[in-house]
């Protein structure tokens, strides 16, 4: 393993680092004293309904407004005709080939809408009920136009989505091993194996289902447009409004308030964003829409969706020689701001944990009649996860031989870091051992084993599997120049600035933007650690472009390992520059001052300075330094040299009631290797609610829709997000080897848990009833779709 | 999430909502009796429904609360989920509506929602309509002609559609006591606050160590609830057996049709239908390992 | 019968007086009306919870009643939870446990946990899960919410750290267990 780099070098009596510190975002979230953005009323403020279509691909023909305009309190009907001069298409940021095609993409639809819950128009009125009221009363005529809801048959073209496009295929990825000298050729390493397994397996329509509907507020009066959005990018945000929409960037201020979750699903730039701004110029008004549930499970964008075609080839020893990855990706109608590259994210990371030489991955991106889909917790990884380990399961049956072995002869040794992999990375650190056998430990792998055995020879009604997910990730999105090689239009850097108050309070302001994750709490602990000022003392400042003015906002898990690394390095500066005033003030040189504890000590001898003390003389300035400019504030920029790579092994015992098909999770061990922890009470909530989202994709969620194109499963009743009685205890731990990547050793843990326990579920499912004949079922593994597998492989004997 | 515009009107007698109802007809209005409102509420805020007239019947007195006829309980339709499940007289004679009334929806909706509200609404997943089908439960309905009482067997007539007539008020359901009768709801579910997919519910008395005579209502098996008459044949006289419950059980998909959604295919309910009674009854007979 | 009626409700100890239009839901009327924010949409289905109030000390879930329902009634919003300055037990309870992430599922889940310990005041887990089974979170996978209920239902004193969280390790066992496992420089994950 690799030694542990430099760590906090301040600790005091009782460290920050490592420290699980009481958020201090609760007070307000607990009381009621929250700031989200639908709780914003401003003077005079209009509100906005949406007109829909109700069809998934069909020729607006005709809209008629006369009875909606003339409604009670009414101020405009807008068309996207009456638009097109100004809302531009919303955008995409990452072309991923440079022949990819898009549809243009207007905020309200013009001539066709693509899928169903387009918008069409929009009513603005002087309250949400005369807007709603008057949304009615549009009346739209349709020519309806044939549908492609199915992603196999899109890629055949038989049907196409856009009327305007030759093709459903917006672009061709691809990588291979043998082409990018980091391997072999996959072609020939399938052909020498003992043993190749190809399945194809298939990633549901998922819908990030954060708890705050989507809200946005936007404000014009004054010299600049102010937009409070529930958002997880106000930066990204505020550079594609003024690009989109050509408003200089410098007369847009974006807010993003106390934000309701996120999950990916609030990383976009949406219609409705657009459309208020647009409104609010226009009325000269400040004008909100708030979406229902329904409108957001509908319109929000989706995730994952994905055939995923996969061969996988081994020795008759168990040892991988190669992985083929053929994928179909589901754009929905429309490219978001990353939806086109959400497959590719995926693509590094077939391989996993794993070190075979060869490996070959395609991705077809298709257009539907469907929503969006773009980034949900993971974005690429989770697919490419749950496909290497349903695999190393299917291969491990087909070798007969314990999944944990066949795990453990393939994976790279903690000895063999750092390993550059087969598609193309180079992971710095881990040790796959340590998390596993902690994993085993904790589970009682051995006994639950025999549990099923014992079960399978009785021929119990509930049958016992274990699932096994080894897993690693790329996060702390990301270097700059890695994005770039992939043709994503923005950097992966963050910024931090580092403001020292006269009274000796601390301000940092973060371009992170959290919702949910804790920062507030996390960088006060980075920078009470590094200062030595006391956590109370240090305030956090985000989410608003006035304040932090730079910043790439929050996503991929690479708040700490990139933003924290920024504001730990403004924090340095401070330091270096307090210093030079500290030495000045105590009439001593620099070279014989040490820091810690919050103070500056002359090597040697009593006197000593404090940060506070220097924060007022600073204020002050009677006495500084020539040539030193009398603030204590610094800022600065952080571009990771590499991402990290955090891992662990997760461990399901799952029961399958062979007579409904009902699926219960017994025992759900996680032991995750996350590098160095700032706050652990922060990383466990992180795990927790990972993992509900992980399960919950296995077992409860699908976005359906009908043949025409109308979502089935459009509110809570029927997407069902699990409740507390849904899910069980987790049980976790972790292991650490710090990540060379950051000066912390941290790794990034937002989206490990969804990562990793998918196919843990799904792997445990199979393996409680493979023994019955069943090999595959699809995602959610639904009581009825578990019922109807265990029939057919009654009806066929399939018993292998 | 916005109900489109409606008159309310609040009625403190019995007589005057039947009025306002009276003249709602004479008028074309559309008009809806709000009780819990649990189940009419979220349809209009999505604009399923649109009354132009709403009656809400929560400031009646005398519409909730529980009375013992010796024999019977009579259950005022307004009596909420919560106080059905928690009730020390249903508990002890009707245990089998407290079993069901505890699994409607969640907390929430229970201490809203009413027995009454439920019963005529009579959505075809709804845990209540089932228990009162297999305990002939008596329906008390008031209208412009006076009172009548509906048998369960004729009160639910199909897709969201009872005996209750425009103009009319189910006041109140008359269930005879089940003393000495065991009991169990059982209720098949993907997450715990759905709608049933499958669920039973099993009325059975035990004399002599022989089942002398079950009940069995099913929910969501068909447009109305429904009651398992076959597997009722068949367990009567049955041992308290696990097997010859099991063999009495197989029947229970008899006569049903039920629907394909999103839960499960008709030919999935049929099953379920089969092993859910089969937990419902070894659980009403005290039998241990319901899911041998 | 009118299109505007005349309600007057108590909400967090203050009597109010309005006219409103009965289509206002009462979670509208809180919120738009008398600015109470705290409580929150989540849904428009009766499910997520987000809206829960008490309602004559009861939980309801403010989107599934009309504001001229609470005619004549008290609601207890999250915001009358606090007593001169004071958190409630539960909200004591939900900052210790880290019982929240984004918030938005909060205020409803503290609501619904006063009223199932009203009902239930010493709960098992299970009872606890099937009582929030009507609120809907999706940042915590619910394990410190029902941590953070067991702990008022146990009465429990928080230490200094203040967590509750299960199964937490600090930075120092977590690398030692690291270390520990490496010394050896195994080859095996020890499965046998």
């Amino acid at each position: 393993m690799s030694t542990t780099t430099e760590s906090a070098h301040s600790s005091g009596p009782s460290p920050e680092i490592g420290k699980s510190r009481l958020r201090k975002e609760d007070a307000r979230l607990i009381t009621g004293r929250s700031r989200y953005t639908d709780n914003m009323v401003l003077p005079g403020m209009l509100h906005l309904a949406m007109v829909r279509s109700p069809y998934a691909h069909a020729r607006i023909t005709n809209i008629e407004l006369t009875e909606a305009k003339a409604a009670p309190g009414v101020f405009a009907v807008l068309t996207g005709t009456d638009l097109a001069a100004e809302q531009g298409s919303l955008p995409n940021a990452w072309p991923v080939t440079p022949d990819q095609k898009a549809p243009a993409h207007p905020a309200v639809a013009i001539e066709e809408v693509a899928f169903a819950g387009e918008i069409v128009a929009v009513v603005i009125a002087r309250s949400a009920a005369a807007a709603r009221d008057a949304a009615e009363l549009v009346d739209v005529d349709y020519d309806e136009l044939p549908v492609v809801m199915d992603l196999e048959e899109a890629f055949t073209d038989a049907v196409l989505a856009h009327t305007s496009l030759e093709s459903n295929k917006s672009a061709t990825w691809v990588f291979d091993s043998a082409e990018a000298g980091t391997g072999t050729s996959i072609e020939d390493a399938l052909a020498a194996s003992d043993v190749v397994v190809e399945r194809t397996l298939y990633q549901q329509r998922l819908i990030p289902a954060f708890m705050e509907p989507r809200s946005t507020v936007v404000d014009p009066t004054g010299e600049q447009i102010t937009m409070y959005s529930a958002t997880q990018i106000p930066h990204i945000l505020r550079v594609m409004l003024a690009l989109t929409l050509g408003i200089p960037e410098s007369k847009l201020r974006v807010i993003a308030p106390d934000v309701g979750g996120g999950f990916g699903g609030k990383l976009q730039v949406t219609p409705e964003e657009i459309i208020t701004l647009l409104a609010a110029r226009r009325m000269g008004k400040p004008c909100k829409f708030t979406e229902t549930r329904s409108e957001s499970l509908q319109v929000g964008h989706h995730g994952r969706a994905q055939v995923q075609r996969m061969k996988i080839g081994a020795t008759k020893e168990g040892i991988v020689t190669g992985l083929s990855v053929n994928l179909l990706a589901d754009m929905g109608a429309y490219l978001g701001l990353i939806t086109s590259g959400i497959p590719i994210l995926g693509a590094f990371m077939y391989n996993s944990i794993y070190k075979f030489p060869a490996y070959r991955f395609e991705c077809n991106n298709i257009f539907t009649n469907k929503p969006w889909t773009d980034a949900y917790r993971g974005a690429g990884r989770p697919e490419a996860t749950f496909a290497i380990e349903r695999m190393m399961d299917e291969l491990a049956t087909e070798l007969n031989m314990d999944p944990l072995v066949l795990r453990e002869k393939n994976w790279i040794k903690h000895t063999e870091f750092p390993f550059a992999t087969v598609a193309g990375l180079e992971y710095d650190t881990g040790n796959y051992e340590a998390a596993t056998a902690k994993a085993v430990a904790l589970f009682d792998y051995d006994g639950l084993r025999a549990e099923q055995k014992r079960r399978r020879d009785a021929g119990a009604t509930i049958q016992l599997g274990i699932g096994v997910s080894t897993f690693t990730e790329m996060c702390g999105l990301a270097p700059s120049r890695v994005l770039g090689a992939l043709n994503y239009a923005a950097g992966g850097w963050e910024h931090a600035q580092v403001r020292v108050l006269p009274t000796g309070n601390v301000e940092v302001v973060t371009g992170s933007s959290a919702h949910g994750q804790g920062h507030e709490t996390a960088w006060s602990q980075l920078v009470a650690d590094r200062l030595g000022v006391p956590f109370e003392n240090v305030e956090v400042l985000h989410g608003d472009t006035q304040v932090s003015q730079r910043g790439l906002d929050t996503y991929g898990s690479r708040s700490l390992t990139v933003g924290g690394m920024a504001v730990l390095a403004a924090a340095d500066k401070v330091i270096e520059k307090a210093k030079v005033i500290a030495a000045h003030l105590m009439e001593a040189s620099e070279e014989d001052l040490d820091f810690t504890n919050g103070a500056f000590t002359v090597r040697g001898t009593d006197t000593s300075t404090s940060f506070s003390e220097i924060a007022f003389a600073v204020f002050s300035a009677h006495n500084m330094p020539d040539g030193v400019e009398p603030n204590l504030d610094s800022e600065a920029t952080f571009d990771p040299v590499n991402f990290s790579y955090p891992h662990g092994t997760h461990l399901a015992a799952m029961e399958v009631d062979t007579e409904t098909g009902q699926v219960k999770v017994l025992k759900y061990v996680c032991v995750d290797d996350i590098g160095v922890v700032v706050n652990p009470m922060i990383v466990e909530g992180q795990v927790h609610g990972g993992l509900a989202q992980g399960i919950s994709q296995a077992l409860y969620e699908e976005a359906v829709y009908d043949d025409a194109g109308t979502l089935v499963s459009g509110s809570f009743v029927d997407y069902l997000v699990p409740g507390a009685p849904d899910l069980p205890h987790y049980i976790t731990a972790r292991t650490e080897t710090p990540a060379t990547s950051n000066q912390l050793g941290a790794k990034g843990v937002g989206e490990a848990g969804t990562i990793a326990s998918t196919p843990a579920i799904v792997n445990g499912v199979l393996d409680a009833i493979r023994h019955l004949g069943v090999t595959d079922i699809k995602m959610p593994c639904t009581p009825s779709r578990v019922w109807h597998a265990l029939q057919e492989a009654k009806s066929t004997g399939g018993v292998q | 999430m916005i109900p489109s515009a409606f008159d309310y009107a609040a009625p403190t007698t019995v007589e005057e909502a039947l009025a306002l109802l009276a003249g709602a007809d004479a008028s074309g209005d559309d008009v809806k009796l709000l009780a819990g409102g649990q189940s009419l509420i979220p349809v209009m805020k999505l604009r399923l429904a649109d009354p132009s007239l709403v009656v809400d019947l929560g400031r009646i007195p005398g519409l909730s609360g529980i009375t013992d006829n010796g024999s019977s309980l009579t259950i005022g339709a307004m009596t909420p989920h919560h106080v059905m499940a928690t009730d020390p007289l249903i508990a002890a004679h009707v245990p089998l509506l407290s079993q069901a009334a505890a699994t409607v929806a969640d907390p929430q909706v229970r201490h809203r929602g009413t027995f009454g509200g439920a019963l005529v609404h009579a959505d075809p997943a709804g845990d209540m309509p089932a228990p009162a089908l297999a305990m002939d439960a008596v329906f008390n309905i008031t209208g412009p002609a006076g009172p009548r009482s509906v048998e369960a067997a004729g009160f639910f007539q199909g897709y969201f559609t009872t005996a209750v007539e425009e103009g009319e008020i189910l006041t109140s359901i008359t269930v005879p006591k089940f003393d000495g009768w065991g009991s169990h709801y059982e209720k098949f579910t993907r997450v715990a606050q759905q709608w049933s997919i499958v669920a039973v519910a099993a009325l059975v008395r035990v004399e002599g160590g022989v089942i002398a005579e079950a009940r069995l209502g099913l929910t969501n098996m068909a447009s109305t609830p429904l009651r398992a008459s076959a597997t009722e044949a068949a367990l009567a006289g049955c041992a308290v057996d696990a097997e010859a419950i099991a063999a009495a059980c197989a029947h229970a998909a008899e006569g049903t049709d039920p629907a394909s959604d999103l839960n499960g295919d008709a030919a999935y309910r049929r099953h379920l239908a089969t092993v859910v009674a089969r937990r419902a009854v070894l659980a009403a007979v005290g039998l241990q390992g319901t899911r041998g | 019968m009118a299109s505007s009626t005349s309600i007057s409700v108590e909400v967090d100890g203050v009597s109010y007086t309005d006219n409103v239009e009965p289509r206002l839901l009462l979670v509208q009327y809180l919120r738009e009306r008398l600015g109470k924010t705290g409580t929150l949409i989540g849904c428009d289905t009766t499910n997520c919870g987000a809206c829960t109030v008490h309602l004559d000390g009861v939980s309801v879930k403010s989107c599934t009643m009309f504001a001229v329902q609470a005619d004549g009634h008290k609601v207890t919003t999250i915001e009358g939870m606090a007593q001169n300055g004071k958190l409630a037990p539960l909200q004591e309870a939900f900052h210790q446990c880290h019982a929240l992430q984004c918030g938005f599922c909060t205020p409803g889940m503290i609501m619904q946990s006063a009223s199932l310990l009203k009902e239930n005041p010493h709960p098992t887990e299970t009872e606890i899960r099937e009582g929030l089974e009507g609120n809907l979170c999706r940042c915590t996978g619910y394990q410190n919410i029902v941590a953070a209920v067991k702990s008022v239902a146990d009465g429990v004193e928080y230490g200094d750290s203040g967590v509750c969280v299960s199964e937490s390790l600090t930075h120092e066992v977590a690398k030692e267990l690291t270390d520990e496992l490496t010394d050896d420089d195994s080859e095996t994950a020890g499965v046998s």
